[in-house]
């Protein structure tokens, strides 16, 4: 019990403070929010827009925090959604039966082993090359535009399909399908590192990688495999996207979604320097970016006024969370830090 | 007595692979580059065609160099492709409002320092890691720009428009506008500040080693704060080129120009851990992109994602002999 | 405690008679460590004063004191009779404190001569004079009979070289006080008596020195005066002539020769006789790496506690990282149960169940941020690899006999190790290695730190571990441990082992002398 009280809980703090005003607010202007209601077997409501829009970035973000606790990071999440919304409508398109299922769900099989081979690539270059992974996930960012162009060449491809729009647009359970894919995704990566070693090797290699390495730690596989299963989750997010207009645009798709990924990741507090991380925490951290963009149309504020809002808020969290802030709120000594500055 | 003899002599090799190899490995790039295209293309070994790399990448060729100063202190400032944009929404709302061009100049780059100020502040008194401050701002400023206008705004102010327009002839057939100018201008200030100046090896230092460089006694902190200054004011100073060149304020503007510049001061020799590197080498990267840009427009049939692609393995290329460079050097 | 209250004699020219700084009754805590306690401490100008003291004395943080890195807590700091109020590195170079850090603090990517003057670079119509600042440096370098290149890059250079470039920087500054921590570990012979020329030569030019080094014949040949600091405390101030080798290091790391003798003859184990397996679980031929220990042969049975003796620099941990794959060997090779073995990683190592607990507790042991339980297990738990996770339940049975059997406070697993003491931090990093079930088990400095109960119950650890048949390495400054628990005993001196006996009749006092005058065995 006492791992809840110490770290999380000062980190998660601000964000669900954050997150609780944010949905008040809402509230408060407009008193439906909180209001779900049940029609055509569907669950309609602001709450579930909230959930259902937030669903690519928070599947983004969960690959986005396992990269970051091994003290990394992915820039190129926007281009592999572009590029996997690109493949599947291409495939869907040129294919004579759009609307069969076996079409769909041979494309979808395609955008995602691509995506594999896309993130054992950031891998190859990160764990064994040794490249910075800022730099490393920068060459896939810059050129995985241009590849996801080169697969629509050009053009923003429309198809239609029936069952490929239940990804982002249809319902499973009553609740969006999106939703639940999210679900499934978190569910999978918090199996997938509480249910094994893994969760607890990321945490060691990002948190102290020479200690890890006398404790015989293998941590050149285990940074491979968070590039991989980042790449996977961008993959989903970007077939949810494309799905939801049913239309790949390699352009815009996926815009500043890893700046989105990112910002979630830090703010649900997981730190930038690696180590201990929390997929709670970044689905929170997901769900104020989703809500700010929310409250910014349900209090009125004039869509110019948006981002300003968004980025005063971001920053203000991410003050909060400061290393520097924390400490003298703590009023701890900083060993030689304090005296050098 | 003499009794140490430098081992330097047995590592010439070395020597020569240190420091200057990335950014003589650009121009070579930059060579061969251009004579496949002027071997391809007729007309493309023109002195114009040389001279349009410059006029058309005045603005990222200043990018490049605030861009530079900052990444040499090992961070990074993803900012920039925002308050360029911010910087044309502000020149051209004044600019429409009737203020003289003096003033409209003025107004944009002391807003842009001030924000880089306020970025190097947060960075080093707040220790929050420069990727999420300049992350942070580059929302900032790509905010106010939506709050200026959503919509573009053209600029007709004579002046700016006699700034578009004028070209300067070097030689017959051979003229350059007056971006290029200010952009040679901002290169030879930044060199001689960088090699010349105790603020620029302290910039160097810091790269090498902030802890070192503190107890060295230099004034890092000091230091730290002003390279984010640098790059704010030079994104401003690419803001108002980038007016010259567009004519207009457009809050959309710039997306992803910030990748540009990051990418030409890599491809330009600079190490993103900081430390090594050079504004020509930066100057350099710019060509080169510049230049694969012009090939694939003579070549008209190659669709413009191609530039992506081979930027993208451009820099897979240098990432990794840079690797190989610092790796022998351990 | 001596302090010898008349001025220094005849060895300086210049006949001063007040210290040139004098730092009085100062302390310097951080959480939960005591850095320094109250000490005292003074130099004279013309003199050059060693600081002696092991490993977490106090000695760096003394010296980051004086050179504005670390603030004061208590007590002042006074610089030519008037009082030294610094707080940055940058204020104690303008107040002529010259400083050569142990790790070369100089920047790689600069060239040679703008690390010697950076910061002072000379200047002409406001720019940079690089021809002036390459010919100053060229003087300096060969006033250190230093000939390179004042334009090559630092970082061509060996670290040797890099030392040297440092030193230059710092006799440059017109210093009235110049401070080298450790400046002698990357040089030889020729190098050093260079270095020690300049230093008699600044001497007579009535700059105050502070050596520090743990090579006692340097200290000796050239040092006047000398401070011994032991666990935060002053233990005494010395001139040098007047102190006998054997007598500092008594002062460095014992009690008097005395007591301790008595101590041994209470606690010795009988040690020898035994179960002690013939054929070594591993033996070590010849091997070294360079600049850090000597090609050196070492072989540990199982049953057996081998201890490593000396002083830190002196090979010691050196040559425990080799046998355990921590470091890779460019010399000699290993022969694990008779098989040669490439020892290239700790993770091979641990698969041939050698286990190396480091001394750098806090940077390479403990994983701070994360809780008891997950620092036992983890070697476990990377030795079984990803998907074979050790259940919580049996991840719990684990941590908490652990917690019981080594007596790790406070008794929860959940407690992030980062909150523990010192002692228990040492207890939780044993309980990961004995988890692992090593067959032999390297223990640097697992005391050192900790307050006496802990020690008794992991130098009985130890003991029991090796009486139910584990190979053990177990290393220590401190010599009683040593004597206490180790069955032979090898002696480590300036990276090459000078003796190797088993602990019949051995002495205290035998070993320290063997540590002293490193008499070849």
């Amino acid at each position: 019990m006492n791992t809840l009280r110490e770290l999380p809980k000062a980190r998660l703090f601000w964000p669900i403070v954050t997150l609780v005003a944010l949905l008040l607010l809402n509230f408060a202007v407009s008193p439906g929010f909180f209001a779900i209601r049940f029609q055509n077997e569907h669950l309609f409501g602001s709450l579930i827009d909230i959930l259902r829009n937030g669903a690519p970035t928070l599947l983004v973000a969960l690959g986005m925090t396992l990269v970051i606790a091994t003290r990394g990071i992915d820039l190129s999440v926007g281009a592999v959604v572009a590029i996997s919304g690109a493949l599947a409508c291409t495939i869907i398109a040129d294919s004579p039966t759009p609307d069969s299922l076996g079409t769909v769900l041979a494309a979808v099989a395609v955008a995602l082993v691509f995506s594999l081979v896309l993130g054992a690539w950031n891998g190859l270059l990160v764990a064994v090359f040794g490249i910075q992974p800022i730099i490393a996930t920068l060459i896939l960012m810059t050129a995985g535009r241009g590849i996801a162009m080169l697969i629509t060449e050009g053009q923003i491809i429309t198809i239609s399909s029936a069952p490929y729009k239940v990804i982002g647009a249809g319902y499973w359970f009553g609740l969006p399908a999106s939703i639940v894919i999210a679900g499934v995704m978190f569910a999978v990566a918090a199996l997938l590192t509480r249910k094994t070693a893994l969760g607890l090797l990321i945490e060691s290699v990002g948190i102290n990688p020479v200690a890890s390495r006398l404790a015989g730690v293998r941590s050149r596989g285990i940074v491979w495999i968070v590039y991989v299963f980042s790449a996977l989750c961008a993959a989903i997010a970007g077939l949810m996207i494309s799905s939801n207009v049913t239309a790949a645009d390699a352009n815009s798709a996926g815009l500043y979604i890893e700046m989105d990924a990112i910002l979630a990741v830090v703010i649900g507090g997981t730190s930038l320097a690696g180590g201990r991380y929390s997929l709670t925490g970044t689905l929170i951290g997901a769900f104020v970016i989703q809500t700010l963009t929310t409250t910014v149309y349900t209090v009125g504020i004039a869509p110019s006024i948006t981002l300003v809002f968004k980025a005063l808020v971001v920053i203000a969290v991410c003050l909060l969370q400061s290393p520097a802030l924390q400490a003298r709120l703590r009023s701890r000594r900083a060993s030689t830090k304090g005296v050098l500055a | 007595m003499t009794i140490l003899i430098s081992t330097s002599a047995r590592r010439g090799r070395d020597l020569l692979g240190s420091r200057y190899t990335p950014v003589l490995v650009t121009l070579v790039l930059l060579i061969l580059v251009f004579a496949a295209g002027a071997s391809q293309y007729r007309g493309f070994a023109s002195g114009q065609v040389i001279a349009n790399l410059f006029v058309d990448n005045a603005f990222l060729i200043v990018l490049a160099v605030g861009m530079t100063f900052v990444i040499l202190t090992g961070g990074i400032d993803l900012s920039v492709g925002s308050v360029v944009a911010l910087s044309t929404m502000i020149a051209a709302s004044l600019a429409r409002a009737g203020w003289p061009p003096v003033a409209i100049i003025l107004v944009v780059l002391v807003t842009t320092s001030t924000l880089g100020l306020l970025v190097g502040l947060v960075i080093h008194y707040f220790e929050i890691q420069p990727f999420i401050a300049t992350l942070a701002a580059m929302f900032l400023a790509r905010g106010l720009c939506y709050v200026i206008s959503l919509e573009s705004i053209s600029i007709t102010e004579p002046w700016f428009t006699a700034m578009a327009q004028t070209r300067i002839p070097l030689a017959p057939g051979l003229s350059i506008s007056p971006s290029v100018i200010v952009a040679a201008v901002v290169v030879v200030v930044a060199f001689v500040v960088l090699h010349y100046s105790r603020l620029g090896r302290t910039v160097y230092a810091i790269g090498g080693g902030e802890h070192s460089a503190t107890l060295m006694g230099l004034p890092v902190p000091r230091t730290k704060v002003l390279v984010y200054v640098i790059s704010g004011l030079c994104s401003g100073i690419a803001g108002i080129l980038f007016t010259f060149y567009t004519l207009s304020g457009y809050s959309l503007t710039a997306v992803g120009m910030e990748l540009d510049a990051i990418a030409a001061v890599v491809i330009g020799g600079t190490l993103l851990t900081g430390g090594y590197g050079f504004v020509l080498g930066s100057l350099l990267g710019v060509l080169l992109l510049g230049v694969i840009q012009t090939i694939i427009s003579f070549e008209g049939t190659l669709s413009s994602w191609w530039t992506k692609i081979v930027i993208g393995s451009l820099l897979l290329v240098f990432i990794v002999l840079q690797r190989l460079l610092t790796a022998r050097r351990r | 405690m001596t302090i010898p209250s008349t001025a220094p004699a005849a060895e300086s020219h210049v006949p001063a008679v007040e210290p040139i700084i004098t730092v009085d009754d100062i302390s310097i805590s951080f959480p939960g460590v005591k850095a320094l306690d109250r000490v005292s401490f003074r130099m004279f100008p013309g003199e050059v004063h060693s600081l002696m003291g092991e490993n977490g004395a106090g000695k760096s943080t003394l010296i980051k004191a004086l050179t504005g890195v670390y603030s004061i807590d208590s007590g002042t700091m006074s610089l030519a009779g008037r009082p030294l109020v610094i707080s940055t590195p940058a204020q104690a170079q303008a107040a002529g404190i010259s400083t050569v850090y142990q790790e070369v603090n100089l920047l790689p990517n600069l060239s040679v001569a703008e690390n010697i003057m950076l910061g002072r670079e000379p200047r002409r119509a406001g720019a940079i004079d690089w021809r002036a600042m390459r010919r100053r440096a060229a003087e300096l370098l060969a006033r250190l009979n230093l000939d390179i290149d004042p334009a090559s890059q630092l970082s061509s250079h060996s670290l040797a070289v890099q030392q040297l470039v440092a030193i230059a920087r710092a006799t440059d500054v017109d210093a009235k006080v110049l401070i080298l921590d450790e400046p002698t570990s990357s040089l030889d012979a020729d190098e050093v008596s260079e270095l020690f020329r300049v230093i008699r030569g600044l001497k007579n030019d009535g700059v105050a020195i502070l050596f520090v080094s743990h090579f006692l014949d340097q200290v000796y040949e050239i040092s006047d005066r000398l401070t011994v600091l032991r666990n935060g405390a002053l233990v005494g101030e010395y001139l040098t002539r007047e102190i006998l080798r054997i007598e500092l290091v008594h002062k460095m790391i014992g009690k008097e020769l005395a007591t301790l003798e008595s101590l041994e003859s209470k606690t010795r184990q009988a040690a020898v006789e035994g179960d002690v397996v013939e054929v070594p679980y591993l033996e070590a031929v010849g091997l070294g790496r360079k600049g850090s220990v000597e090609p050196t042969d070492l072989a540990i049975r199982e049953g057996e506690v081998v201890g490593l003796a000396g002083l830190l620099g002196s090979g010691r941990t050196e040559i425990a990282r080799l046998i355990t794959g921590a470091d890779r060997a460019d010399s000699g090779e290993v022969l694990v149960r008779g098989a040669k073995k490439r020892l290239r990683t700790p993770r091979v190592a641990l698969r041939d169940r050698i286990a190396y607990s480091s001394e750098d507790r806090k940077r390479e042991g403990i994983v701070e941020d994360l809780s008891v339980r997950d620092n036992i297990v983890l070697a476990l738990q990377a030795d079984r690899g990803w998907f074979r996770r050790i259940s919580r339940k049996r991840q719990d049975e684990l941590a908490n006999s652990y917690i019981s059997a080594l007596g790790i406070r406070p008794a929860n697993p959940d407690a992030l190790v980062r909150n523990l003491s010192g002692g228990n931090q040492q207890k939780v990093l044993l309980a990961r290695w004995l988890a692992v079930a090593p067959r032999l088990l390297v223990l640097d400095e697992p005391t050192r730190g900790i307050d006496v109960g802990a020690k008794a119950e992991i130098q009985k650890l130890v003991s029991n571990l090796a009486d139910e048949g584990m190979a053990v390495v177990f290393i220590s400054a401190e010599l009683e441990e040593v004597l206490r628990l180790s069955h032979r005993i090898a002696v480590m001196r300036d990276r090459r082992k000078v003796a190797d006996l088993p602990n019949e009749d051995v002495t205290v006092g035998q070993i320290m002398g063997l540590i002293a005058s490193g008499a070849e065995a």
